[in-house]
This record gives structure tokens, C-alpha cells and sequence, in this order.
């Protein structure tokens, strides 16, 4: 049998490490952020890639699969964004200033802002799904003469629930970017768009050639922005999205979250939509 | 090559206790024979064979003391590897936050004797998952490091088996420490025993060994034969990724779904699925919590649920994830069938369905997407 090319691991892949919550506060009714920092070592570094997620376990519950929504160029602290929806994502709601967690991570794969270099990039989010491509945000606006056209559609439920806007309307401001947001449900003080994100396409001018989509959210919302991108030129190569399957372990050991015949939690979250597109179309894959 | 006779197997599993193994091997138990701990040849089937059928397994009587005269059971060693229930760490509370601790325990050091071709394939199999190219499970991989290997051939097959089809059996051609071939005839009941390893040779230099006859090999090789040109079953699996691939909405899948009844019962005596899940306990006091890995199965429905509900909530898209995994899936993940074609899916399953003929099914059904395989 192939012993492992590394040996056995220093850290076993299993164990969670210790971090400390930092700050942890609201970003909207029922979406929170913690900003997490190594609990001992002051000097610790954390070294991620835009896209990749870490499993956070809370003391005796459990352990949840959240992105990474920080700058990873700061590498002091991490942030993840979470929406309340499950007991372990409910228990980490309510965390206080000064506790500790445990973390497992950086996993999976990122956003290809490699590959992206010199193209226009277009990213298309809906929901939480703008926390995950968040770190991709900061890198393209920090190396903003790498990139061609900067355009960033994002659709929320209401505008109440409408992420970062503070981050939002400064992007707009100080950098070469276009922003459109949109809301389902549009309440007195709106005056944006109103419908699903895919309509925000109208708004923009794609250089389909030259244009690579980043897209995460709702999987029922991605499949509609990949098939308008299509529509609009965007070949599926240049279309990545981010997958949410059930994961344990996060190794690509326990299996739930095979996708066809990926690993999530492994071979993705991050994948070019030219891998999964005979899949996607398939129901209760 | 060499021969020794039962006394010399006795004298295995002696010099291996003495060196600190656990030894097991097969004994029967509630009425099936199963993977335990054994001290002597005594704790052995001995003269017990089993008669297999899809949805159903009997113990049967031989008219002869053989030690290995049954097929498969309802285990199989990944139970050892692969413990069905098993602690990972425990954490205590402490201040605000807590203190992991890691189970001190040795290493199990185990030999394995009665190991199938097909089951040394499984092995293999898991092998490359839990040493996949990022990651290694530790646990798995300490115990597997360890493990001293004695194989038997098949000189028999149930109905169930198809390993010939799926070039896993009946014969072990390598990976084992000592290969045995259990040979009863007029001359006498014998053992055919080949060594491949360092430690193999070791132990079999202990042993009042002969060198073997050209017709002791000979008989060895015939009650192989027998086993391959007895096997009623086979498993037809030219192209049968891009069969699977493209017949997701085939429906033969609706089909099974009438019958199968999400029992998890073919995941669990599967010898190569790995599933699993963990659990945290916490006891009373909230102070103390454990972090367990059970096995799980795609059939249960908590198996693909995440936030937003089940990703598979139907019987047929659980059916079709499982046999999809098995022989297409797994062969872009680990570049290897998931199946050895050990027929224990077929005799467990409490309804009978067979995974040989459900591809067959698919395959020669007009509405195959696939034409001309
Ligand atoms: S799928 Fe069935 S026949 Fe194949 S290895 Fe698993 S239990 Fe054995
Ligand atoms: S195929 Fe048979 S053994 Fe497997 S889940 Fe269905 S009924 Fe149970």
C-alpha cells in the first residue's frame, strides 16, 4: 500500500484548534459575523484562499461548514459570515466577545482570480452567497488594473436583508466598479431594482469574450444566472459557482457530499461550471 | 510453494499471539459467520459451509471438516479499520473554552486470517480512501500498517458472487503476508500455502512446512478452478460508467424504488462503502463532550441534508446515488470500481434486489441512452 507522500499528518485533519471570538455582531436579522483570532499564539498567521470554507464546532454541539468572508491579505483574523438556520449555526449566534471555538479548515478549492487576471469579471450573488465571494471582492479591488470591467449583481430577499451595505456604497464610491442590487420584496424606502438577480444582467454592458462569472447563492438562483450568462455569450468555462452540500468531516472521507463524482467539501466548493454542467441539470443528484 | 496440515495453522495463530497479534478469523455466531477474535483452529466453522441466495443466507453442514468451507458472511474486515462506531476525541470544558484530548490507546495490532480475494481487493479499495491526495485518516492507516495478512482462496462460490467479473477473485495474486489454499482429498486435508512478504517467509520458516508436490499444486489449483467455473453470476461492466452517467432519468430507478425499502442493509455489509458521520455527546453537565464517527449510509435520509433540506429525498434518487457510486463514480474518484463482486448486497438485501441485474436492467432496457453496448 502507498504510505502517504507526507506521512501521517502532524495535525490530525480530525481535531478542531482553538480560536477566539474577536468581535461578533448582526449584519442583518438573521445573519451574523464573527471575527475570530488564535486563541494562544498571538503571532499565528491564518492562510486561506478566496472561496475556501473551515468547519467551526462549537463545544459539544457540532461543527458547520461556513466560508471565509474575510480580506486574506489580513491575516490576524478571520471573518465568517453565517445565516442562522441549523442548532450548531443557532449556538454560534450567540457566542460573546471573548469565547472560544474550535476550527478546522482552510478547505476546499477558490476562486480562480489567477486565471481571472486581464478578463472582466462579473460576479453574480444572491442571498448569504455575496459572504463566500466577499475575499474575491477585496483581491480584484486591490489589484484592480489586473482585472478588465469590475461588475458585481447581487440579489437579496428584501432590503432589510441586504449585506455589507455600508461596504457596499464605499466600493462604489472609491473604486471602478459597478454595483446593481436588487430585492425581491421592495418596501417605502427602496428605490432600486425590484425581481430575481439575473435581470440585473440588462443593466450591464458584457464583453462575453473576455468576461469570467463567479457565481454563488440559492442553487436554484445559480442554475438561472449560469443559463442567462450562456444567453448572453459567457462560454461555461468562464463560469464558476460555489456548491453547499452536507459535510462532515471536510477530507473528502464521509461522503455526504458527493456531488456526481466530486467531493465538495474536496474537489470544490469552487467548481468550473464546464465540470458540473451535465449534473446540474439532474434532480437529487 | 509449501504444505502443512492443520496442526502447522494451529501453530500460525499461536507464534502470531505470541507476537503480540490479535488474531481474526471467521466463527460462526447467531447463525452467520462472522470476523472475531480466535485462539486456536478449535474457534473455527469447522464443517460448516453457506448456501446464498438473493435475500437470503443459510448456514448448511458439510459433509466434511473443512476449516474455510463457507463463501462470505455478513462482515467484513473493514469493521476492524473501519470501526462502526468509534471515538475520535473527547474535550472537557475549560474557562471559556475547552481542552481536546486524544484517546491514549495503542494501536490495535491485528492479523487477519481467512481473508477472500474479493475482501483483500476491499481492502485495497479503502485504502485509497482514506489516503486520498490531500488527507490521510490516521486511525485507519496506523492499524493498516500493522496488519499481518493470511488470505484463503475460494475453492467454492455462492450463487451470490461475481468476483470473476469484476477480476477480483477467486484467487489472491497479491497484497496478503500468506496465502493459503485448503485442499481436502483422498491423500488428506492439506493447506497450499504461498508467502509474499518478509514477515510472511519469517513465519512460515517456523513451521513444519513441506515443500509441496507438483500434484498438491495441482489439486490447490483445481479447487480454485472449480470456484470460478462454478460462478453462476458476472457483472457486465464494459462502459458501464458512461451507462450510469447518461441513464439518471432511466426508469428502471422509479422501478427499484417499488421495491427497495431504504433499509441501509447492502451500504453497511458492503466490504468497500465508507460513508460516515459524526456525532457530539455531551453529558449531563455540559461539560464533557465526545466526538464519535459512526458509519453512515447514502439510504438514510439525513445522509445529503444540509441547511436548506434533503438534497435526495426519494427512494429511487438513493438507490440510484448508491449503485451510481459504486461502479461509475468511484472510478473517476479512486480509478477503481467500488464493487468486488462479493454478492453480499444481494444475499442482505431483505428484498432480494440484485445490482447485477439492475445494471443488466438498464443496459438491454429500449430506453437505455446508451446505444449499442
Ligand atoms: S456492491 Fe455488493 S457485491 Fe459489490 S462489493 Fe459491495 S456488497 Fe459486494
Ligand atoms: S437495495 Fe435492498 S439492502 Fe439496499 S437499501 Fe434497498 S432494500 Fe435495503
Amino acid at each position: 500500500m502507498d504510505n502517504n507522500k507526507s506521512g501521517l499528518m502532524k495535525l490530525d485533519p480530525m481535531t478542531p484548534e482553538a480560536v477566539k471570538v474577536k468581535k461578533i455582531f448582526w449584519e442583518t436579522e438573521d445573519v451574523f459575523t464573527i471575527e475570530l483570532v488564535y486563541d494562544s499564539d498571538e503571532k499565528r498567521e491564518f492562510s486561506y484562499k478566496p472561496g475556501q470554507f473551515n468547519m467551526l464546532y462549537a463545544f459539544g454541539v457540532g461543527e458547520s461548514a461556513i466560508s471565509i468572508s474575510s480580506d486574506s491579505s489580513k491575516k490576524n483574523s478571520l471573518l465568517h459570515t453565517i445565516h442562522k438556520v441549523g442548532y450548531v449555526t443557532n449556538v454560534l449566534s450567540k457566542l460573546k466577545k471573548g469565547d472560544i471555538i474550535g476550527l478546522r479548515g482552510p478547505f476546499g478549492s477558490s476562486w480562480p482570480l489567477e486565471e481571472a487576471k486581464g478578463k472582466d469579471i462579473c460576479i453574480i450573488v444572491g442571498g448569504i452567497g455575496l459572504a463566500p465571494l466577499r475575499p474575491s471582492i477585496y483581491h480584484i479591488l486591490k489589484h484592480r488594473k489586473q482585472y478588465g470591467k469590475f461588475v458585481l449583481l447581487y440579489g437579496a430577499r428584501t432590503p432589510r436583508d441586504i449585506l455589507y451595505p455600508v461596504e457596499l456604497e464605499s466600493w462604489r464610491k472609491k473604486y471602478d466598479i459597478q454595483i446593481e442590487v436588487t430585492v425581491d420584496r421592495a418596501d417605502s424606502t427602496w428605490r432600486g431594482h425590484v425581481g430575481v438577480v439575473t435581470t440585473l444582467l440588462n443593466y450591464v454592458e458584457l464583453n462575453p469574450e473576455k468576461t469570467m462569472a463567479m457565481v454563488c447563492g440559492p442553487e436554484i438562483m445559480m442554475k438561472y444566472a449560469v443559463d442567462e450568462l450562456i444567453k448572453h455569450g459567457v462560454t461555461e468555462k468562464e463560469i464558476y459557482v460555489s456548491l453547499e452540500r452536507n459535510m462532515k468531516c471536510a477530507l473528502g472521507f464521509c461522503g455526504h457530499c458527493q456531488y456526481g463524482p466530486s467531493f465538495v467539501c474536496k474537489d470544490g466548493p469552487v467548481f468550473s461550471f464546464s465540470k458540473v454542467t451535465d449534473i446540474f441539470e439532474i434532480k437529487e443528484l | 510453494m509449501k504444505t502443512i496440515d492443520k496442526s502447522n495453522l494451529d501453530k500460525i495463530i499461536g507464534i502470531l499471539k505470541k507476537d503480540g497479534y490479535t488474531v481474526i478469523g471467521p466463527i460462526v455466531k447467531d447463525g452467520a459467520i462472522v470476523y472475531d477474535e480466535i485462539e486456536s483452529i478449535n474457534d473455527l466453522p469447522v464443517g460448516w459451509g453457506d448456501e446464498q441466495e438473493a435475500g437470503s443466507y443459510k448456514l448448511v453442514k458439510r459433509n466434511d471438516d473443512s476449516l474455510f468451507g463457507y463463501v462470505v458472511g455478513p462482515q467484513s474486515w473493514k469493521k476492524f479499520l473501519f470501526p462502526q462506531r468509534m471515538k475520535l476525541w473527547e474535550a472537557g470544558r475549560e474557562g471559556r473554552g475547552f481542552k481536546i484530548n486524544h484517546s491514549d490507546e495503542p494501536v490495535p495490532k491485528y492479523a487477519f486470517l481467512g481473508v477472500r480475494s474479493c475482501e483483500l481487493k476491499a481492502i485495497f479499495i479503502q485504502d485509497k480512501v482514506f489516503n486520498n491526495d490531500m488527507y490521510t485518516d490516521s486511525y485507519y492507516n496506523n492499524v493498516r500498517n500493522n496488519i499481518f495478512i493470511i488470505s484463503v482462496n475460494c475453492t467454492q462460490s455462492a450463487s451470490t458472487c461475481f468476483c470473476v467479473s469484476m477480476k477480483s477473485g477467486p484467487k489472491a495474486k497479491d497484497g496478503f503476508d500468506i496465502s493459503l489454499t485448503e485442499v481436502i482429498n483422498k491423500e488428506g486435508h492439506y493447506f497450499v500455502l504461498d508467502e509474499a512478504s518478509e514477515k510472511g517467509k519469517e513465519l512460515t520458516e517456523m513451521l513444519d512446512a513441506q515443500t509441496a508436490t507438483e500434484q498438491q499444486i495441482k489439486a490447490a489449483d483445481e479447487a480454485i478452478a472449480s470456484a470460478e467455473l462454478s460462478m453462476k453470476r458476472s457483472m457486465n461492466t464494459a462502459g458501464i460508467k458512461e451507462l450510469l452517467y447518461h441513464n439518471h432519468d432511466h426508469p428502471n430507478w422509479a422501478e427499484i424504488a417499488t421495491r427497495c425499502l431504504s433499509c441501509a442493509n447492502c451500504t453497511l455489509v458492503c466490504p468497500t462503502c465508507f460513508c460516515h458521520t459524526m456525532e457530539d455527546t455531551t453529558d449531563l453537565t455540559g461539560d464533557h463532550t465526545e466526538r464519535w464517527r459512526r458509519w453512515d449510509s447514502c439510504f438514510s435520509l439525513d445522509y445529503s441534508k444540509v441547511a436548506g433540506g434533503s438534497f435526495r429525498t426519494s427512494a429511487k434518487a438513493r438507490y440510484r446515488q448508491w449503485m451510481t457510486h459504486k461502479l461509475a463514480s468511484w472510478i473517476d474518484q479512486f480509478g477503481t470500481s467500488g464493487c468486488v463482486g462479493c454478492g453480499r448486497c444481494i444475499s442482505w438485501c431483505p428484498v432480494g434486489i440484485d445490482i447485477t441485474s439492475e445494471v443488466e436492467k438498464i443496459r438491454n432496457s429500449p430506453k437505455n441512452k446508451i446505444i449499442n453496448q
